[in-house]
């Protein structure tokens, strides 16, 4: 399935009127947009906007107080985290995003539980198939290791990771959860230009696989190369959408960002 | 030489009973070993998948009555319905008593969801207190305080070889021994396991685990029914070992020691609650002919102290990282998850 | 009307005892399992000073009060202060080994057997229209209630209690703005323990001292926290007072054996229904 770009795709993740309050405090107040097939979307916006909000409730780690989110037809909406995952919608964390006390394979291992199917009884009376499994689960993880650069720290603890290597096997995770859109939580924040730009090769090499991918993130000139089409967050809706290009033209974006003073962006 | 240290321990446990004389200290073991099993199903609640549970002695209690009375029966009325049940043999209350303890799991899974931090350890104690109070009151089904007596000892029928019935320590001391080796086995087949991975992600950072597709609540109950249900294996064991059983099994002091055995041992690891077992099984046999039990409360609590202070994570993990430091940059193959391998494993 | 005396006089012991976990809770998210051990040893220490040295009762209380606070304080300095930032498993056995080295001391030195502890009330019950209460019943309502106002006024009328309640808000930033935060814990720890020394030296007499008068005590505070939610103190007095009213109604009408029974009954049924408890604001536990 070659992926396409922009309108020509199916939907695969629509957002329809979605709004968050914490107490008094609009969090989002009518957030629409939609993510086609096989894209790459960069969601921006300045500190505060929601994009973290969105996030979490695209996955279930929040309940919307109004609006719908799909997923390939699906509605969301009370959905536990579990069950989205299981839908193909995965996402990764920004912080806390490894499983620190445990080796880079096992963290790749416990990624793969969904592709894992095993029964209690296959595991108490370690059962041939059981075996078998294991084998598998264990060639998948190598691979994925392989593919994120981090097979060489397959045995050393993750929380030992140098900060770069951790967000890598975060992605490791996401995708050993076997994703067919993926929502990345700003994925190099704090990272240098070499360690970025690993991070932009493995977000194509994802996309090139059929993955849809959104991103959050506030590092531009990343998001600006490596997406298709730029959506802008503020004050809880959605202010710009269209190319990046487009976007880094767009007076209300400018406004956005240098209006809160922020010179980074 | 690593692989042949399980294996030798193994024949040394297998031979005791021959040569050892002292009934008093062959009690102390069959014991200790019920004790070892239950500590061992408490680590896989507490150590391995992260809930404080500390109403654990709920489950073994609960498995002891269970079975006891299955093999006793007993005739009580229950919302004007007469209950009667007739006695069944004896080793078939071992599993009802895992069924009953299983299901009190369940439920306690079921709440462990819903109710988190220090709120479920306050639950779980007061679950445990309720289930004591229950004992102690309802004097119809279970005899309250004076207790359930003679209690019938296990019979095992061996198809062709006629029926052995379990009435000497020895033999009570083989059984104890291979159902603990069982319930070793069961738990590091687990926590080797797809299974068992997810509950120690659920432990370390539930979140993210619930990203990955990780249906916590399922496999917190999972957790909570098996670690019941072995608890409540190890009761019925004590309950036919003891032949008799009073409310006083459900005491807090019970969960205390089988918690200081898993913490002090190390929780998380395989080896930590027999390490544990062995050592707050044992001190007060040692310390029996010195101190009043008074004195070796104090002992122990302050032993307890002292060891978390000096070695937070246990002794198996602290005794780890000094072979390791010592014997140098050796990589241990089964990596983290299988630490604490100190006994025989199963071809990991 | 015996019945609401009695809910009244229990109302208010527990509620001082939960009010000590509530303070400790908020200080260091401590859950302190000691907390009973303390409560026993208030009321033996007004044994002390009252059987043994044969001194005034009302100065008993106040020795035993001070020495409650003294006592907190010690194992906040040897116990909690090193193991600041360890797991809550960690902490919780360490205070679980003070536990048991506290009660099996209560053990050796006082024996098993329940000690009584003579006060100077009369006998003579005070009657008031149709309701009859000892005076003894009196003396330890109004002092529960004293005791439970001087703390709210502690909390949130003097300065230390300011210091106190932005220490428990954000440590960091109360220490940036130079509160002495070791200091505050230890003063709170110090507090949370005189008032289960306070509630033990109160009920002692009302109840016998036994060294395992602790347990029961401390897992029924626990009971009414949860009702009233961890963080709050108001809420743990209303949560006092239920358990108490539906003991005492338990105690009438189920038989009495299963009366501690209701309140931890009621503690489960409530936590399903309200994970946080009963009056609790949002509060992040855990």
């Amino acid at each position: 399935m070659t992926p396409t770009l922009g309108a020509a795709g199916e939907v695969v993740l629509s957002v329809a009127h979605v709004a968050v309050r914490f107490g008094g405090l609009v969090a989002l107040s009518d957030l629409n947009f939609k993510v086609f097939d096989g894209e790459i979307v960069g969601l921006i916006g300045p500190n505060g906007a929601g994009k973290t909000t969105a996030f979490n409730v695209f996955t279930g780690f929040l309940q919307p107080a109004a609006g719908e989110v799909r997923y390939r037809n699906t509605l969301l909406n009370g959905l536990k985290p579990h069950d989205i995952a299981a839908l193909g919608l995965v996402r990764t964390f920004q912080r806390t995003s490894i499983f620190a006390c445990n080796t880079v394979f096992e963290n790749v291992l416990i990624g793969l539980h969904r592709r894992g199917r095993s029964r209690l009884w296959d595991t108490l009376l370690a059962l041939p198939r059981e075996k078998v499994a294991e084998a598998e689960l264990a060639n998948a993880a190598r691979e994925i290791l392989r593919v994120v650069g981090l097979e060489g720290r397959a045995q050393d603890t993750a929380g030992t990771l140098p900060y770069g290597e951790q967000r890598l096997l975060g992605m490791a995770l996401a995708l050993a959860a076997k994703p067919s859109m993926l929502l990345l939580d700003e994925p190099v924040s704090g990272m240098n230009a070499s360690e970025s730009a690993k991070v932009m090769r493995l977000v194509q090499t994802t996309r090139a696989s059929g993955v849809t991918i959104l991103l959050v993130e506030h590092d531009m000139p990343m998001v600006m190369q490596v997406s298709d089409r730029i959506v802008v967050l503020n004050y809880g809706r959605i202010i710009a959408e269209g190319s990046p290009a487009v976007i880094q033209k767009d007076p209300d974006v400018i406004r956005a960002y240098l209006g809160e003073g922020k010179k980074r962006a | 030489m690593k692989r042949a240290l399980p294996a030798i321990w193994l024949v040394v446990l297998l031979t005791i009973p021959l040569w050892l004389q002292d009934q008093y200290i062959l009690h102390v073991l069959i014991t200790t070993g019920i004790f070892i099993i239950a500590a061992m199903s408490l680590n896989l609640l507490l150590g391995y998948t992260g809930q404080l549970s500390l109403g654990h002695v709920a489950f073994f209690g609960i498995g002891a009555y269970a079975s006891a009375l299955t093999t006793l029966g007993f005739d009580i009325e229950l919302f004007g319905f007469r209950v009667v049940h007739q006695p069944w043999p004896a080793i078939a209350g071992l599993f009802v008593g895992m069924l009953v303890a299983g299901l009190s799991g369940y439920v306690i899974g079921r709440l462990s969801f819903k109710v988190r931090g220090a709120y479920f350890v306050i639950v779980t104690i007061s679950f445990a207190e309720v289930t004591r109070l229950v004992a102690l009151n309802w004097v119809e089904l279970t005899q309250g305080p004076l207790a359930l007596t003679n209690i019938p000892p296990y019979t095992l029928g061996f198809p062709g070889l006629g029926n052995y019935t379990l009435w000497n320590k020895a033999a009570y001391y083989y059984l104890v021994l291979a159902l603990g080796l069982v319930a070793y086995v069961v738990i590091s087949r687990l926590v080797g396991s797809r299974i068992g991975r997810a509950m120690i992600a659920l432990k370390e950072n539930e979140t993210l685990a619930t990203s990955v597709g990780i249906d916590v609540t399922r496999y917190l109950v999972l957790a909570a029914v098996l670690s019941a249900a072995m608890a409540g294996g190890a009761g019925s064991l004590y309950a036919h070992y003891l032949k008799i059983i009073d409310p006083d099994i459900f005491l807090f002091i019970y969960t205390v020691t089988m918690v200081i055995m898993v913490i002090t041992g190390g929780k998380g690891t395989l080896a930590g609650p027999i390490v544990g077992g062995v050592i707050f099984g044992f001190l007060p046999v040692i310390l029996r002919p010195f101190a009043a039990p008074a004195v070796q409360w104090i002992l122990y609590g302050a032993l307890m102290i002292v060891i978390v202070f000096m070695l937070p994570q246990g002794i198996i993990p602290a005794l780890q990282h000094a072979i390791a430091n010592w014997s140098g940059p050796t990589r241990d193959r089964s990596g983290a998850l299988l630490a604490g391998s100190a006994k025989p494993g199963e071809g990991q | 009307m015996e019945f609401a005396a009695t809910v009244l006089i229990l109302t208010c012991t527990y509620a001082l005892l939960a009010a000590g976990i509530v303070i400790l809770y908020k200080a260091g998210r401590v859950v302190n399992f000691a907390h009973g051990e303390l409560y026993a040893f208030g009321a033996y220490t007004v044994y002390l000073v009252v059987a043994a040295l044969g001194i005034n009762f009302f100065l008993g209380l106040v020795v035993a009060i001070i020495a409650g606070a003294l006592l907190g304080a010690v194992i906040e300095l040897v116990l909690l202060r090193p193991m600041r930032g360890a797991d809550i498993d960690t902490v919780m056995l360490v205070m679980i080994g003070a536990w048991i080295v506290m009660q099996n001391t209560e053990l050796l030195i006082w024996g098993g057997v329940a000690k009584a502890i003579v006060t100077p009330f009369s006998d003579a019950p005070l009657v008031i229209g149709p309701v009859s209460i000892s005076w003894l019943r009196v003396f330890v309502l109004a002092a529960a209630l004293l005791l439970i106002v001087t703390t709210y006024v502690l909390i949130h009328r003097t300065k230390l209690g300011k210091a106190m309640r932005a220490t428990f808000q954000d440590a960091d930033t109360a220490a940036l703005m130079g509160v002495n935060i070791k200091g505050i814990f230890t003063a709170t720890f110090a507090i949370g323990s005189a008032l289960a020394a306070a509630a033990g030296a109160l009920l002692g007499p009302v109840f016998l001292v036994t060294p395992t008068m602790g347990d029961l005590a401390s897992l029924k505070a626990f009971a009414i926290v949860i009702l009233g939610g961890l963080g709050n103190i108001t809420g743990a007095t209303l949560g006092g007072f239920i358990l108490a009213f539906v003991e005492e109604i338990g105690a009438g009408y189920i038989s009495s054996g299963y009366r501690d029974a209701m309140g931890f009954l009621i503690i489960i049924i409530v936590l399903l229904f309200k994970p946080t408890g009963l009056f609790a604001r949002a509060e992040r536990v855990g």
